[in-house]
């Protein structure tokens, strides 16, 4: 088990407090054990509910770099692991003499040629990173597979260079909106945690922690309305991040408490759905709370 | 206490009994995650059980019943646990080694599902798209109502559903193979070829998109009247199912239930049977709409009716509101690739879709037609085709 920086959860969590980043009781242990275990953590939760940013904060609270792996449709090999500089390539063979072919090859295929993408550079920093695999749902299952493959060994063989090792591995956060099920075989390879909304408490602490401009009043206008927002039967929900958009939003605008006028005006920060802007617009007084 | 894993084991088989997946190796990165932790108090357990034993948040509930039921049984508290518990840490390679041999198993059993799925089928573009289906039936069944067969009757044509050979259509995806010709460059093969000609690439490559088969999701009415035809499309899904196609079946009367794990077995009665005790509400209301919210919103099926072909079968009698229905069924066909409605009341001559549901939810229907017997289902394939 590598060493921690932590003695306990209630530690980590007054640590990614200090980075404003408030995390509940449940997802402080799923990061300690992620740690102390040295297994993958795969984050779920609906858009805006802070999983990304969990991995940001990490990074920053251990001193590591963060490599991000961005994932989306046809994401294959060459673009998460790495890939080779073929226009450079190419011009290196047009200057060569003809010398024998092996040879060629050889020096084609070097370490200068080699362009690094997240998960080989993940794999070299090891113990060094935090390696975020982001929206893992966006990819395919056959990349799903492949990055099974890589999350299980923290290895990999390039033909021409040779294997390439992690010491130890690095801290790894995957996180998926749910899209699409992800496959078992890589679920029991991760700690899972759900993330959900928080509480109204909680999410004035976080507006504040995150937008400490904003006055103590609005933030907790803002959470309440949001938590309305979130009981209505709305397509897409609002998430924390929508929380914080819109209390910052309003303190721009020089808002010092949320009413319906305001709320109008900077509904598009909230609500980013046509047909949830017309729902919403109907029942707007209950949302702000004005009627009494 | 004797063994003080036991008691984690026991939270861990508990579980699994009660239908979560759990494994040897779960349980195991549950014991670790508990004496990491160290502290025996309740909020530590159950979080460490949670984020090792739970995979899914559909099982949360599940999981915390079991939980509440497993501390109860501890009686003193577990402190008594932990203390005991400092366990060594586990050597990476002994722990892998015996994951990787269970996951194998696992990974073996679905991965030729996933690589059918993916099958670089080029399609001639004139058959881009078509299901076709042949089906080798007698030809009074092929046109007898599904309503009206008796019970061997049902059984010759489950069979006859069974032996038909479905061909789905496919999408192209962001994914590319090389080709001699296309419209992307492939610099990595160009380079390679080039070698063989001291570094003149004149012999050039290139990539062209790959396709997939598209997912077919179907969408069953059980309620009341429409069972009969269900159970024939439900063959249906198992047989595109069997033949290694991304199929997901969703039934409902008065609430949504996904069947698409249950149908996943060799023996298509046991399957059946099995959808039949899973859906609770076998033969009882419909409400078509809020079936619909409940698979649009929830689920994170909406990939796997992203770029689908829907084939929902319902007679349209829609006992909630219309306009929910309206509104879902226009989301639906925002999301898929076709929306087929299958009513098997159209297969009478003298209907016409006046049921408020089936008019509200027309407008979002690419292919509207019957489904009430074999000879039907093959007009549906057909239909798909277009």
């Amino acid at each position: 088990m590598p060493e921690l920086a932590f003695a306990d959860v209630d530690e980590l969590r007054d640590a990614l407090a200090r980075h404003a980043y408030l995390a509940d009781r449940g997802l402080a242990t799923a990061i300690y054990l992620s740690l102390s275990l040295g297994k993958p953590l795969l984050l779920e939760g609906e858009a805006g509910v802070g999983k990304t940013e969990v991995a940001k904060v990490l990074a920053e609270l251990l001193d590591r770099r963060l490599i991000r792996l961005q994932c989306y449709e046809g994401i294959d090999a060459s673009q998460a692991l790495y890939e080779w500089n073929y226009a450079r390539q190419l011009i290196a063979v047009r200057a060569m003499d003809a010398t024998d072919a092996e040879q060629r090859v050889e020096d084609l295929f070097g370490p200068e040629f080699l362009v690094e993408r997240p998960l080989l550079a993940a794999i070299r920093a090891g113990d060094e990173a935090v390696l975020l695999v982001d929206e893992l749902d966006r990819a395919d299952d056959e990349f799903e597979a492949f990055l099974l493959e890589i999350l299980s060994e923290f290895a990999v063989t390039i033909p021409e260079i040779g294997r390439v090792d992690a010491l130890s591995p690095p801290a790894v956060i995957v996180t998926s909106n749910r899209t699409r099920e992800l496959h078992d075989a890589l679920k029991r390879r991760c700690l899972y945690h759900w993330i959900d909304h928080p509480d109204l408490d909680r999410e004035v602490e976080i507006v504040r922690a995150r937008a400490p401009h904003v006055g103590a009043a609005l933030a907790r206008d803002v959470a309440q309305a949001v938590a309305r927002l979130r009981d209505l039967d709305l397509a897409k929900r609002p998430g924390v991040a929508e929380t914080i958009d819109w209390a910052n939003a309003l303190a721009f605008l020089g808002a010092e408490r949320l009413d319906g006028v305001l709320a109008v005006d900077t509904l598009g920060s909230v609500v980013k759905d046509h047909e949830d802007q017309g729902l919403v617009a109907a029942r707007l007084a209950e949302v702000v709370g004005e009627d009494g | 206490m004797a063994d003080p894993t036991a008691p984690l084991v026991a939270f861990g088989r508990d579980l699994r009994a009660r239908g979560l997946p759990v494994g040897t190796g779960r349980i195991l990165t549950f014991i670790r995650a508990v004496a990491s932790l160290g502290l025996g108090d309740r909020d530590s357990l159950y979080w460490a059980g949670r984020v090792s034993l739970v995979a899914s948040r559909a099982d949360l509930d599940a999981y915390d019943a079991a939980f509440g039921d497993w501390y109860r049984s501890l009686g003193a508290g577990p402190s008594e646990l932990s203390i005991q518990l400092d366990l060594p840490a586990e050597p990476r390679s002994i722990e892998w080694s015996r994951d990787a041999d269970d996951m194998k198993v696992e990974v073996g059993h679905t991965a030729g599902s996933w690589r059918a799925a993916a099958d670089d089928e080029e399609p001639e573009p004139g058959e881009e798209s078509s299901i076709r289906i042949v089906a080798s039936a007698v030809e009074v069944l092929r046109r007898k109502s599904f309503a009206e067969l008796t019970e061997d009757e049902r059984h010759r044509v489950a069979r006859m559903i069974h032996d038909l050979t479905v061909r789905a259509p496919v999408e192209r995806t962001r994914r590319t193979r090389p080709s001699s010709k296309g419209s992307t460059f492939d610099l990595r093969r160009t380079l390679r070829r080039s070698l063989r000609t001291q570094g003149e690439p004149f012999d050039r490559s290139f990539r062209v998109r790959r396709s997939r088969i598209r997912p077919l999701v179907l969408i069953l009415d059980i309620s009341g009247s429409m069972a009969p035809y269900s159970r024939a499309l439900l063959q249906f899904g198992y047989a595109a199912m069997a033949a290694g196609r991304r199929v997901e079946v969703f039934c409902f009367g008065t609430r949504l239930t996904r069947v698409t794990r249950t149908l996943r077995t060799k023996d298509p009665d046991r399957a059946m049977h099995e959808v039949a005790r899973l859906v609770a509400d076998w033969e009882g209301g419909t409400r078509i709409g809020e079936s619909l919210k409940t698979l649009l919103d929830g689920w994170s099926q909406r990939a796997a009716l992203r770029g689908a072909v829907v084939v929902l079968c319902s007679d349209g009698l829609e006992r909630g509101d219309p306009a929910l229905l309206r509104a879902q069924m226009a989301r639906l066909r925002r999301l898929a690739h076709r929306v087929v409605w299958a009513n098997p009341l159209k297969g009478s001559p003298r209907y016409e879709p006046l049921a408020r549901g089936m008019a509200a939810a027309l407008p979002s229907v690419d292919v509207f037609l019957s489904g009430h017997n074999l000879e039907s289902l093959e007009t549906l394939a057909a239909a798909l085709g277009a």
